[in-house]
């Protein structure tokens, strides 16, 4: 089977993989945001899996979250709720937003997980003192996870675990660098499957594949489709429809870039392979382009979205934003302005976790690709 | 049967009438800082206001400013002019309505003082991290980040170590935005006035134990004003004295806020900015009074924290664990308190679609208020700044169905 069939396979049930792993002795932690320390859990023994909330229908949730909360959050609980991730260990909260953040007091007061931990981080990444704290949380973190899995994290294990996400994101960065310099090379879709794929995968076999994946797609002449669509970059929050892809690419577009949470945000930066892995892994987090829900800088994540726009040579930016998400929908109108200024055209589409209906979303994609 | 006129004023607080000359001159001083030379710094509702007194600094607040755009009916308005910026209409009002002001200079008085320096203190939200990033771009002022973490179920040493430190960054960052030094002994002073108030704010909360209770939490919604702007300041001790005064008066003859008070309700929330008259009234009518609220009470609530005699240690600790950031079943724990204190009979809650921290997770509250204290609820919603899309039909069929169904409950327990 090709690699990227079985990534697809993983992408496509993500939970029925999870299943499999935990019958095979390893437990599995849920996590909601690329501020999640996964390197900590893989070196505990423990997996990882990101969870995006259910596309079905909301109903078990709504006795605890009102309508005006993100689907993402009353998707996850959801779930949770109705046994559908009774294969979890448990789940950890690094804190983002107040969503999230009241979501990991409700699903601590009404879940029944063996494992749950808050990840209180620093909001700003600025300053020295802001840094020294965020290493004593991840130290915290490491002892809950130990107490937990009663083993003790050497740093063997943290060095391992350091390097194998250092080689996947590696992986996901050429595959980036391949998708922008021979569009279509891997259809939209496949190009999520791949990024859900990174987030649910036993990360060893994973950080394989998307190696592999990159070396052989690497070898491959120009796609057929290279030069054929319009050159779109998107951004926002999470992304998890295939449609939206697919639709895009039947519209006359073609995704090149992206600064999405399912997306480079997750995958940028390396992690330094020796010293204090703790304090290593502080670094990464402090450098890398920050979410909204967290402080660099006050005009980073516009500039970077131009210069990657424009590195990338995109015609337009479709900007995907989850409806009731406070931290994007705060930072959208400074960096819509952002792209105006350089002449750069954007739309924004809002999300929930069901998709309007096709035709609706066609058609403005279609509008935007003929003014593009 | 109606109240005769006599009975009406009875229930006027002279107090009220101070509150606004003070309110008055703040803002007068405020707007006129430029002239006077002083500096003028923007800061959070929950944000430790002290030192910038200490300073000389003139403290101005957005929030305030949005409560009071709401309450002169100017949100909708504001909040439409938001939408056209691009500000999504699910974001909270206050910071929609402000960001509007800034560009247009409207709202009641015309629009705040332009900041030289922003100070966001995070202890209540994620919202105004980015509503003061985005004031910080367009005044291209500094902005300061008092990062209290998030306390779900405790407060660890290494957050207490670090909010200990930003105490020491922040005081640094006013003297270089300021160029003068900080004076400590000043300080001392400023931190005994602040203590000083809130013991006198949670005073004057605590009248309202007495039955019948001689202030509603409408009237703490306007009393409120001065211990969130101007904590730490004499004239802020002795309004509050004034008031205390004024309300043991009452309580001692017997003078209750709402006439024939029959049923004693908790408020949860902001308040409704807009219609605080209004349910004020239909609340009236049904011979109910709110006797407290889970909002007011958030600027003493940190109270036994705080020493005056270590002021700047005990802040640390006293503005991490306010009510907003502390997880649903620390607030659960507040509200329970609460019920039992003030002699509660019926909790009513503001599903508040601008504020997320407080709303979220208010189902939760309600089902363990009802389990443990066998209390009936009801749940309001609306966007407390911005208007457009109230339902005051909506409402008022709600409130009459839970006080239908409070009375039953009253009359069955024989009360
Ligand atoms: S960041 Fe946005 S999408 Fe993510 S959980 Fe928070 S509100 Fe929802
Ligand atoms: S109302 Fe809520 S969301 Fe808005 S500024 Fe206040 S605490 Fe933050």
């Amino acid at each position: 089977m090709d690699v990227l069939d079985e990534l697809r396979k993983v992408a496509d049930n993500p939970y029925g993989y999870a299943r499999r792993l935990k019958g095979e002795g390893r437990a599995v932690i849920g996590y909601f945001c690329s501020y999640t320390p996964e390197e900590i859990i893989f070196a505990a023994g423990a997996h990882s899996m990101r969870l995006f909330g259910t596309h079905g229908e909301i109903s078990r949730a709504d006795a605890h979250l009102q309508a005006y909360c993100c689907s993402v959050v009353r998707g996850a609980l959801e779930e949770a709720l109705s046994g559908e991730l009774n294969f979890l260990e448990g789940a950890v909260f690094p804190h983002t937003c107040d969503s999230i953040q009241r979501l990991s007091d409700i699903w601590r007061l009404t879940t029944r997980f063996k494992f749950f931990a808050d990840v209180v981080l620093p909001v700003k990444l600025t300053t020295e003192s802001s840094r020294m704290y965020m290493v004593e949380v991840l130290e915290r973190f490491a002892r809950e996870l130990e107490s937990a899995f009663g083993a003790g994290i050497t740093g063997e294990k943290y060095l391992d675990s350091i390097r194998t996400f250092n080689k996947l994101r590696a992986g996901m960065a050429d595959l980036y660098r391949l998708r922008s310099a021979r569009p279509g090379i891997v259809s939209g879709s496949d190009f999520l499957a791949v990024v859900k794929a990174a987030m649910s995968m036993e990360r060893r076999a994973c950080a394989d594949m998307i190696t592999r994946l990159a070396g052989e797609l690497g070898k491959k002449g120009p796609s057929s489709n290279a030069g054929g669509g319009k050159r779109i970059m998107l951004a926002g929050g999470v992304c998890d429809h295939p449609d939206v892809y697919r639709l895009i690419e039947e519209s006359g577009g073609v995704v090149v870039w992206d600064d999405l949470c399912t997306g480079t945000r997750a995958f940028e930066g390396m992690i330094r392979e020796g010293g204090n892995p703790l304090e290593a892994i502080t670094e990464r987090y402090m450098t890398r382009l920050a979410c909204p829900a967290k402080h660099r800088s006050l005009t980073e994540r516009g500039e970077r979205l131009v210069r990657d726009a424009k590195e990338h040579k995109v015609r337009g930016v479709i900007f995907l934003l989850l409806k009731f998400c406070d931290p994007h929908d705060f930072d959208y109108p400074y960096l819509k302005e952002s792209l105006d200024r350089e002449g750069i055209p954007s739309m924004l589409v809002e999300l929930e976790h069901q998709l309007p209906p096709e035709g609706q979303l066609r058609t403005r994609f279609e509008t935007f690709m003929h003014t593009i | 049967m109606t109240e005769s006129a006599a009975g009406r004023d009875k229930r006027k607080f002279a107090s009220a009438k101070k509150m606004r000359d003070i309110m008055t001159s703040y803002y007068i001083e405020a707007k006129s800082a430029k002239e006077t030379g002083k500096k003028v710094a923007w800061i959070t509702s929950g944000g430790p206001v002290e030192p910038l007194i200490a300073m000389d600094i003139i403290p101005v607040y957005p929030e305030n400013h949005g409560a009071m755009i709401g309450a002169s009916k100017m949100g909708g308005n504001l909040c439409e002019k938001a939408g056209e910026m691009g500000y999504s209409d699910d974001l909270c009002s206050y910071a929609r309505a402000d960001i509007a002001c800034s560009l247009v200079n409207g709202g009641p008085i015309g629009g705040l003082p332009a900041p030289d320096m922003l100070i966001c203190c995070n202890n209540i939200c994620g919202t105004v991290l980015k509503w003061y990033e985005i004031q910080a771009r367009y005044y291209k002022v500094p902005l300061f980040i008092f990062d209290t973490p998030f306390c779900h179920t405790g407060y660890g040493d290494e957050v207490k170590r670090y909010v200990r430190r930003q105490i020491d960054e922040y005081i640094a960052f006013l003297e270089e935005s300021s160029g003068k030094k900080f004076d400590h002994d000043r300080m001392m002073e400023v931190g005994k006035y602040s203590v000083e108030a809130q013991v006198l704010w949670q005073s004057v909360l605590d009248t309202a134990m007495t039955k019948p209770s001689p202030m509603t939490c409408f009237d703490a919604f306007f009393f409120l004003a001065l211990i969130v702007t101007l904590r730490g300041m004499e004239v802020t001790v002795d309004f509050y004295r004034g008031l205390l005064e004024e309300m043991r008066e009452r309580v001692k003859e017997g003078i209750g806020a709402v006439p024939r008070e029959r049923y004693r309700l908790l408020w949860d929330n902001l308040p409704i900015w807009y219609r605080i008259k209004w349910l004020s009234d239909i609340f009236t009518a049904h011979e109910a009074c709110l006797v407290a609220d889970t909002y007011t009470s958030a600027w003493c609530g940190q109270l036994k924290y705080m020493d005056e005699g270590r002021f700047l240690d005990s802040m640390a600790e006293g503005y991490t664990r306010v009510y907003l950031n502390i997880g649903v079943d620390e607030m659960i724990k507040s509200v329970l308190e609460m019920v039992d204190k003030y002699g509660v009979d019926g909790f009513v809650m503001h599903s508040n679609r601008s504020c997320k921290p407080y709303s979220l997770g208010q189902y939760d509250i309600r089902r363990a208020v009802q389990e443990k204290r066998g209390i009936p609820s009801v749940i309001i919603e609306s966007h407390m700044v911005d208007d457009r899309s109230f339902s005051e039909s909506q409402a008022e069929t709600r409130i009459d169905a839970f006080m239908e169904i409070l009375r039953e409950s009253k009359g069955k327990r024989g009360a």
